[in-house]
C-alpha cells in the first residue's frame, strides 16, 4: 500500500527539484503555499472521487455538484439574506443530496457509476444555469469566503482553506486505514461478492461512499466561493477530469480496492507543480497538459503491471 | 460576471459530455426534424409570408450569447419576423452547429446568423444553406475564408486591444511597461487580436491582425493562459507575481479573468500599484470599471451585432437586397479616469451599453 505512493510521491520531488534548478523563486514557502492554495478545490473533489474509485465506481458529477453547492450557497445568502453559515450548510446539503442519489441509483437500481453521475452531472450543470441564468454572483458575506483569506506562519501566508483540506485528508486517511468502516470500503472495491459473504452491508457501504463523496464537493464549492470571492455558475466544467487524473495520478486503482488517499493529494499537487514551475520558466501551460498526459499512462501502467505481479 | 470571454467558452465540457451529446442530439433531431414538418405544413396554409430568421450561438449560457438573443428578438419582434435559436454545446462545438443549421434549413429559415465556433468547419455546412437560397450572416466572428458567409457584422478585436494598449500606456504615464498578460488559450484567433492589438497600442512590435501567434517582447514579463475564466485567471495570476513581482500593467482577455488577476493582486497587497486593463464590456466588468478594481475596458456590442444581423436579414425577404462585406458594430473604452489623447466614455455609458446582468 504504501509502495503505490512512492513512484507519485517521487515524481513530485523530482519535479520540485528540476523547477528548483530553473527559477530561484520556486522553493519559496511563499510560492509553495500558492501551489497548495490552488489546489484545495480539486483536492478536497479528489478526496470524494478517491472514495468512489476505492469501490470500483467513477463519479463524472463532482465537477458540477461543487458548481450547484457555490451557487446555491452563494444566491442563498445574496437573495435570501441567510447568514453565512446556513447558506453554507444549504449548499453542502444540496451536494450531499445529489452525492445521496448517485448512491442510490447505483445500489438499489443498479445502474453503472459512470451512467449515474454522467446524468446526475448533466442534472446538476443544467439546475446551476437556470438557477443563476448564468450569471455570476457577487457581493457575498465576508464569511462565506473567508476559507479563502490568509494568515501569517513564519512569515509565509498560509489560506485557512489549505489547512482544511490537509485536515480533511487526514482525517479521511485515518478513516479509511484504521477502522472496520474504512476497510469495509477497500473490501468493496475489492471483491463485493466475497465482502457481502462475509458480512459487510456492502450496499450500506456504497451508498454511504457517494453520500459522502458529495460531502466532499459540498466544501470544495467553500472553497472554490472562498478563493474566488465569487458564486460562479460555470466553475467545475473541468474538475471532474482533473479529479480522475489526480486520483490516478495518486496510484488509486480505478478496478477499485487498492490506494491511498495521500496519493490524490500528490497527484494533485504534481498537476499544479508543473503549471506553476511553467509560468515561472516562462513556458506554454500547454506542456502541462503533455506531461499530466504521460504521467497518467505511466500511473495505469504502473498499477496494470503490480496486479498482474500480485497474482 | 462572465467567466468567459465573449467569444468562446472554455473547451472545458469535459470529454463525456460531448458525447453524450452528439447522440442526444441525433435523438433530438430526428424529434426536432418532425415536429419541424408537421409544423410547416400546418404553416403552408397562412397566405402572409413571414420572415424565418434562425440565429446560431457558440453558447446557450454565455451572458454574451444569452444578450445576443435577447437583441434579436428584440429586432424580430419589432419586424414581425420570427425567429429560431440553436447553439453549440459548449465553446468549439461545430457538429452541433451544423445540426442546428440543418434543422433551421429544413423549419425553412429565409436567413441564418451565427457565431461559427470553427470557422473553417462550418463552412460546408454554410454552403449547402447558401446554395439552398437561404441568407447566411456571419455575427461576431468571421468564417474562413470570410467570403464563405454573406456578410459579416463583428467587432474589430485588433482595434479593441490597440484601444486598451492606448489607455494603458497613457495611464501608466513614461513608467516602463513591466506587463503580465493572461490570454485566452494557444491558438484561438481572437485571444492573439486582442493580445497583438494591446502590445501595438502599447508601443510594442507584434504580429498583425492574421496572426494567430502572441506576440513577445522584453516587456511582457509573463503571459500565461487564463482561459477567460476566473478562477483559472487567478491562478495564472498568482503564479506570473511570483514571476514578476514588480508588475505594474496587466491585460488581461476579459473581465472575469481581470477579475480573477485583482483578486491575486489584493491577495498580495499589490492592488493599488498595478494597472489592469481588459476587453469586453459586460455589466460585471464595467461595475468593476466604476469600483476601481479595473481601470478600464473596452467595450463591444452583441445587442447591436443581433440587431443589424436581424434587420438584415428582414430586408433580404422583403426586398432581395443582401448585405456585404463587414460591418464594424464598434469598440469604446470605458474608463473611470479618462487619459488625455485617448478617446473613452464614463462607466455611466458603459453601464447603458453594456450586456449581461446590470
Amino acid at each position: 500500500m504504501r509502495i503505490a505512493v512512492l513512484g507519485p510521491f517521487l515524481a513530485l520531488i523530482a519535479a520540485c527539484l528540476f523547477f528548483a534548478t530553473q527559477s530561484d523563486r520556486f522553493l519559496t514557502g511563499e510560492n509553495l503555499s500558492l501551489v497548495l492554495q490552488q489546489a484545495v478545490v480539486v483536492g478536497i473533489i479528489a478526496i470524494g472521487q478517491t472514495l468512489v474509485i476505492l469501490t470500483a465506481g467513477i463519479d463524472l458529477s463532482c465537477g458540477m455538484v461543487m458548481a450547484l453547492g457555490g451557487i446555491i450557497m452563494s444566491k442563498f445568502a445574496v437573495d435570501f439574506g441567510l447568514t453565512a453559515p446556513i447558506a453554507m450548510a444549504a449548499g453542502i446539503s444540496v451536494a450531499a443530496l445529489f452525492g445521496l442519489t448517485n448512491g442510490l441509483l447505483v445500489t438499489t437500481v443498479k445502474l453503472p457509476p459512470f451512467i449515474v453521475t454522467l446524468g446526475t452531472m448533466n442534472i446538476a450543470f443544467a439546475i446551476t444555469q437556470l438557477y443563476s441564468h448564468s450569471q455570476t454572483v457577487t457581493d457575498l458575506p465576508l464569511w462565506m469566503t473567508a476559507l479563502g483569506d490568509t494568515f501569517s506562519l513564519a512569515g509565509t501566508k498560509v489560506a485557512w482553506g489549505t489547512l482544511l483540506m490537509l485536515a480533511l485528508y487526514g482525517l479521511t486517511w485515518f478513516v479509511l486505514s484504521e477502522t472496520a468502516a474504512g476497510r469495509h470500503v477497500y473490501a468493496v472495491g475489492n471483491n463485493p461478492e466475497a465482502a457481502r459473504l462475509v458480512g459487510i452491508p456492502t450496499r450500506k457501504v456504497l451508498l454511504g461512499v457517494y453520500a459522502l463523496a458529495g460531502v466532499f464537493y459540498g466544501f470544495a464549492s467553500l472553497l472554490s466561493v472562498g478563493r474566488t470571492g465569487v458564486g460562479d455558475p460555470n466553475a467545475g466544467q473541468t474538475e471532474n477530469l482533473d479529479a480522475i487524473t489526480a486520483v490516478v495520478l495518486g496510484g488509486t486503482s480505478l478496478f477499485g480496492g487498492r490506494g491511498v488517499v495521500i496519493g490524490s493529494l500528490i497527484g494533485t499537487l504534481v498537476v499544479g507543480v508543473f503549471r506553476n514551475g511553467l509560468t515561472l520558466m516562462g513556458v506554454s501551460s500547454i506542456y502541462q497538459v503533455l506531461v499530466t498526459g504521460i504521467l497518467v499512462i505511466l500511473a495505469v501502467t504502473a498499477d496494470q503491471l503490480s496486479r498482474k505481479g500480485a497474482r | 460576471m462572465a467567466p468567459q470571454s465573449a467569444w468562446f467558452r472554455a473547451p472545458t465540457v469535459s470529454v463525456m459530455a460531448t458525447t453524450t451529446s452528439l447522440s442526444a442530439t441525433a435523438m433530438a433531431r430526428i424529434l426536432f426534424i418532425t415536429v419541424i414538418t408537421l409544423f410547416l405544413s400546418l404553416g403552408s396554409f397562412s397566405a402572409q409570408k413571414q420572415p424565418v430568421i434562425g440565429l446560431i450561438t457558440k453558447t446557450e449560457t454565455n451572458p454574451f450569447f444569452v444578450k445576443m438573443r435577447e437583441g434579436a428578438q428584440a429586432a424580430a419582434n419589432s419586424k414581425g419576423a420570427k425567429l429560431l435559436t440553436g447553439a453549440g454545446k459548449a465553446d468549439g462545438d461545430n457538429a452541433g452547429q451544423v445540426t442546428a443549421i440543418e434543422n433551421m434549413i429544413a423549419a425553412g429559415a429565409n436567413a441564418i446568423l451565427i457565431t461559427p465556433n470553427d470557422s473553417k468547419a462550418i463552412v460546408p455546412a454554410i454552403r449547402k444553406a447558401r446554395n439552398k437560397g437561404v441568407l447566411v450572416i456571419a455575427l461576431d466572428s468571421p468564417t474562413n475564408p470570410t467570403d464563405a458567409v454573406d456578410a459579416l457584422f463583428a467587432t474589430d478585436n485588433y482595434k479593441a486591444g490597440v484601444l486598451i494598449g492606448q489607455y494603458a500606456k497613457a495611464a501608466l504615464g513614461g513608467r516602463t511597461p513591466k506587463v503580465v498578460t493572461l490570454d485566452l488559450f494557444p491558438g484561438h484567433p481572437v485571444g492573439a487580436q486582442r493580445h497583438n492589438g494591446f502590445m501595438i497600442g502599447l508601443g510594442l512590435e507584434a504580429p498583425g491582425a492574421g496572426s494567430n501567434t502572441l506576440g513577445t517582447a522584453p516587456a511582457i514579463a509573463c503571459a500565461a493562459d487564463s482561459y477567460g475564466d476566473q478562477a483559472k485567471g487567478q491562478t495564472a495570476m498568482e503564479n506570473c507575481l511570483q514571476k514578476v513581482p514588480d508588475v505594474n500593467l496587466v491585460y488581461a482577455i476579459n473581465e472575469p479573468a481581470a477579475a480573477g488577476a485583482f483578486n491575486a493582486l489584493k491577495r498580495a497587497d499589490k492592488e493599488k500599484n498595478v494597472i489592469i486593463v481588459s476587453v469586453d464590456g459586460g455589466c460585471q466588468g464595467v461595475a468593476d470599471v466604476g469600483a476601481g478594481r479595473i481601470a478600464a475596458t473596452s467595450q463591444q456590442y452583441p445587442l447591436k451585432m443581433a440587431a443589424m444581423g436581424v434587420e438584415a436579414a428582414v430586408e433580404y425577404v422583403r426586398t432581395g437586397k443582401k448585405p456585404s462585406g463587414y460591418t464594424d458594430t464598434g469598440v469604446t473604452v470605458i474608463a473611470a479616469k479618462p487619459m488625455a489623447g485617448v478617446k473613452s466614455a464614463d462607466v455611466k455609458t458603459g453601464m447603458e451599453l453594456c450586456w449581461g446582468k446590470r
